[in-house]
């Protein structure tokens, strides 16, 4: 399922994401590689996105979001 | 076993890898020059035993394969300048996803020292480490630091020093392996190397296989090359010429994909992953559970879909509110200075003597100098203000939440900080679009960044609402012009966007620091480096202006028989019969018609009469024009300029009489038309020359300075045009 329909406070497994390959080594920099465990911090409508991934706070454009797939 | 040892300062962004610099460095600070060098680097010093270390504070990073013009700069320093030892300094709270970098550098053959910093905090939050086993597994020393207490930095020193002649040793011929790094040497015997998995691994040795039948340039260790190239790495893909190479890598990424269901890159970063999982799951016991700390209260609040914004633009306004109301005493004192300063070249001149030199230290340097230096306090309280926000890790959610709005204009959340230090000055804020990694974007950026009015500006303002504007208007006025920038940076960024510079924008994903509280040490040295690049245009530009325009003003000088012609009148009155006061008041009088004759002459008073056409229509006379001349090299000279043209000698912004003059020769409507042009028009030349630089791009510099131009001049004359027709200013 694509990250956005994730409610906060729950953990999901990252599984791909629909994006060229500079983005996804990007992605991976920052910890997000298929297996990695995501909790949802925050999920408004159309506000701020944020994510835990590996300790570390991510914050995502809604269109990034929704680029990801998770589990 | 040298004396002198290079240290390269790398890590992710916020893992207090500038404040370990400072610790280390203390005041021994050098940041680096903006024209003409090609790595942009901060660099100090430190001494320790018999050792002088030269540590280099590299931008943070958060892998060698680099996605923005910053990362680029510190992976390149890394692999090309090949400092004696690389130190990661890494978020010891964030161990993991801070190894990232780490196993890289590892497979570099780097001589690394890992700094567990910020290990006050990930003690807080219950971690502990063996760094034994990790120092095992990665092939590096571990010093636990804690940056801004200074806590650690001996055994950080020491650890360096081994390192460096550890790595000496292993370079000559006869060295031994160090005993404990025994357990990870691979084939290759000194470099700890990570396995990647069968089939990974077969392709790898297949694309180094090729590699070696033609050598590329030796600098790169294959097998770490042959990885890079199967992740894609843009760079270093071009810099592989032999066809054969890159044939096989492209084969070798298809069967990966085939193999393992995923790219490459994806692959070999899982890998690595995979690797400090397992490190750490070994080697890092975590006691407490912490879920909701004290900064995701305070951004549920911040980056709140309501209350966000306004936040937002309430603190915007309170940094500038302090900026300037705290900034008036300096300003004042400094403006005392400069004037004190010359009164006395003034008096100490003998009297009676016109000295060209003395014309040239007066008015030209000191009058030109002064009149930037005055606006120092003013800035570096902009920069403070930034530095605090950027510090306490506000900024990072700033940017997130001007996103959505920057994206409908065509900029990106993270253009909105250059974008603020651009209303202190335009250098340091095009160069803070490094951060940007689409280029679109920062092109966009960079283009729109003059059209915030700028410190320089003000004095212009300054000047002119006064003189044709009720008191109760003064502050909307200035409000005014100040929106009607960053209406203007709007829309031509949407423009931009929307035909020359279109283009998807990178989906924005940023890492979100933890708040911290800023360090009065770390937030001075922030302003101070911007603060400081303001300070040198000063310096170097506008002092090498102000003569080249004071030149211009005072060549070729009035005809003889004009000059004669004043004197004879000056005679007069001396012999007169009159009041002292009246006497000295008509002869300042005749000195000042004298100037303004002079000027009218000169190179730069003919330059303006020939412009005049082409003023016209904005509602400007060769006056204005020639006293635009010099605001073009650098705008803070404008006001100067008017005082000489209008025959007032040399004055100020804050000049009554100035003010009285302009009243007299113009009308509000020109007075704003000024204001108007001086916005918009290119920024000062220092600016063009930043913009060159960054962009690497004369076209868009010299783009940017036409099209500012060009924009100027056309909504000038429309405004000017407008306002006559339907006749308001015009009182």
């Amino acid at each position: 399922m694509p990250l956005t329909i994730v409610q906060p406070g729950r953990r999901v497994r990252f599984v791909s994401v629909e994006a060229g390959g500079d983005l996804q080594s990007r992605l991976a920099a920052m910890g997000l590689v298929p297996g990695v465990e995501i909790e949802v911090i925050q999920n408004f409508m159309q506000g701020p996105f944020l994510i835990e991934v590996k300790g570390s706070r991510i914050i995502l454009g809604r269109g990034m979001a929704q680029k990801i797939r998770v589990a | 076993m040298r004396s002198r040892i290079t240290v390269a300062l790398t890590g992710n962004p916020n893992a207090g890898k500038t404040t370990l610099f400072n610790a280390l460095t203390g005041s021994r600070q050098h940041v680096g020059n903006y024209p003409g060098v090609t790595v942009e680097h901060k660099e100090g010093l430190r001494r320790h035993g018999d050792y002088e270390l030269r540590i280099i504070d590299l931008p943070g990073t958060y892998s060698l394969t680099a996605y923005s013009d910053e990362e680029r700069i510190a992976r390149n320093y890394i692999i090309d300048e090949k400092p004696d030892v690389v130190v990661d300094v890494l978020d010891a709270s964030n161990l993991e996803r801070n190894l990232y970098l780490a196993v890289q550098l590892m497979e570099l053959g780097a001589p690394l020292v890992l700094a567990f910093n910020m290990s006050d905090m990930a003690k807080a939050k219950g971690y502990e480490f063996d760094t034994a086993i990790l120092s095992r597994y990665f092939g590096a020393p571990i010093v636990e630091t804690v940056g801004h207490k200074r806590v650690g930095m001996t055994d950080l020193l020491a650890a360096i020093i081994e390192t460096a002649i550890r790595s000496e040793q292993k370079k000559s011929p006869t060295g031994v392996d160090s005993a404990g790094q025994e357990n990870l040497l691979g084939p290759r015997g000194r470099i700890p190397v990570m396995n990647y998995g069968e089939e990974l691994e077969k392709e790898i040795t297949k694309i180094e296989s090729i590699m070696s039948k033609r050598p590329i340039e030796g600098k790169y260790d294959s097998r770490w090359l042959a990885v890079k190239l199967l992740e894609n790495d843009r760079e270093l893909r071009a810099k592989v010429l032999s066809a054969e190479v890159n044939e096989q890598t492209e084969k070798s990424a298809l069967h990966i994909e085939k193999m393992l269901g995923e790219h490459p890159e994806t692959a070999i970063a899982g890998r690595r992953y995979g690797f400090i999982s397992g490190a750490c799951q070994e080697a890092v016991r975590s006691t407490i559970e912490i879920r909701h700390t004290i900064s995701d209260r305070i951004d549920s609040v911040v980056t709140n879909r309501v209350l966000g914004i306004p936040i937002f633009l309430g603190l915007m306004y309170l940094a500038f509110h302090l900026t300037f109301t705290l900034g008036e005493t300096p300003m004042d004192w400094i403006e005392a200075c400069f004037g004190w300063l010359g009164g006395m070249v003034t008096i100490w001149w003998p009297e009676g003597s016109e000295s060209l030199l003395k014309s040239l230290l007066v008015d030209g340097i000191i009058g030109g100098v002064g009149g930037v230096v005055v606006f120092l306090p003013n800035i570096l309280l902009l920069f403070l203000a930034i530095a605090i926000l950027e510090d306490s890790g506000y900024m990072a959610r700033a940017a997130f939440i001007m996103d959505r709005p920057m994206h409908k204009i065509g900029l990106h959340g993270k253009s909105f900080i250059p974008m603020l230090i651009g209303f202190g000055c335009s250098v340091p804020a095009i160069m803070a679009t490094r951060t940007l990694e689409n280029r679109r974007d920062r092109l966009t950026t960079m283009w729109v960044i003059p059209l915030m009015s700028c410190g320089a500006r003000l004095p212009i303002y300054t000047l002119i609402i006064p003189a044709f504007f009720p008191q109760v208007w003064h502050t909307p006025m200035l409000w005014i012009i100040y929106v009607i920038g960053l209406l203007l940076a709007v829309m031509s960024a949407k423009l931009l966007r929307s035909t020359i510079l279109k283009g998807e924008s990178v989906p924005f994903v940023m890492e979100l620091p933890p708040y911290r509280m800023p360090t009065a040490r770390g937030v001075l040295i922030h302003m101070w480096e911007r603060g400081w690049l303001y300070l040198r245009k000063a310096g170097t530009v506008i002092l090498g202006i102000s003569i080249l325009l004071w030149a211009m003003t005072t060549f070729p000088g009035l005809p003889g028989e004009q000059a004669a012609q004043f004197e004879k009148e000056r005679q007069g009155i001396r012999i007169g019969t009159m009041e002292e006061e009246e006497r000295s008041t008509r002869i300042i009088a005749i000195d000042n018609k004298e100037a303004e004759a002079a000027l009218q002459s000169s190179i730069a008073g003919r330059i303006g009469h020939a412009m005049e056409p082409m003023l016209r229509p904005m509602g400007f006379d060769w006056k204005i024009g020639t006293a635009l001349i010099g605001a073009f090299a650098a705008k803070e000279v404008f006001v100067a300029q008017m005082g000489i043209i209008h025959s007032v000698g040399e004055t100020n912004e804050a000049s009554e009489t100035l003010r009285e003059k302009l009243k007299k020769s113009y009308t509000p409507l020109v007075g704003f038309c000024i204001m108007l042009f001086c916005l918009i028009s290119a920024p000062c030349m220092v600016t063009i020359a930043v913009t060159r630089r960054e962009s690497n791009s004369w076209g868009w510099a010299l783009f940017q300075l036409g099209g500012l131009t060009l924009l100027a001049y056309v909504i000038t004359v429309l405004v000017y045009q407008t306002g006559r027709f339907f006749g308001i200013g015009i009182g």
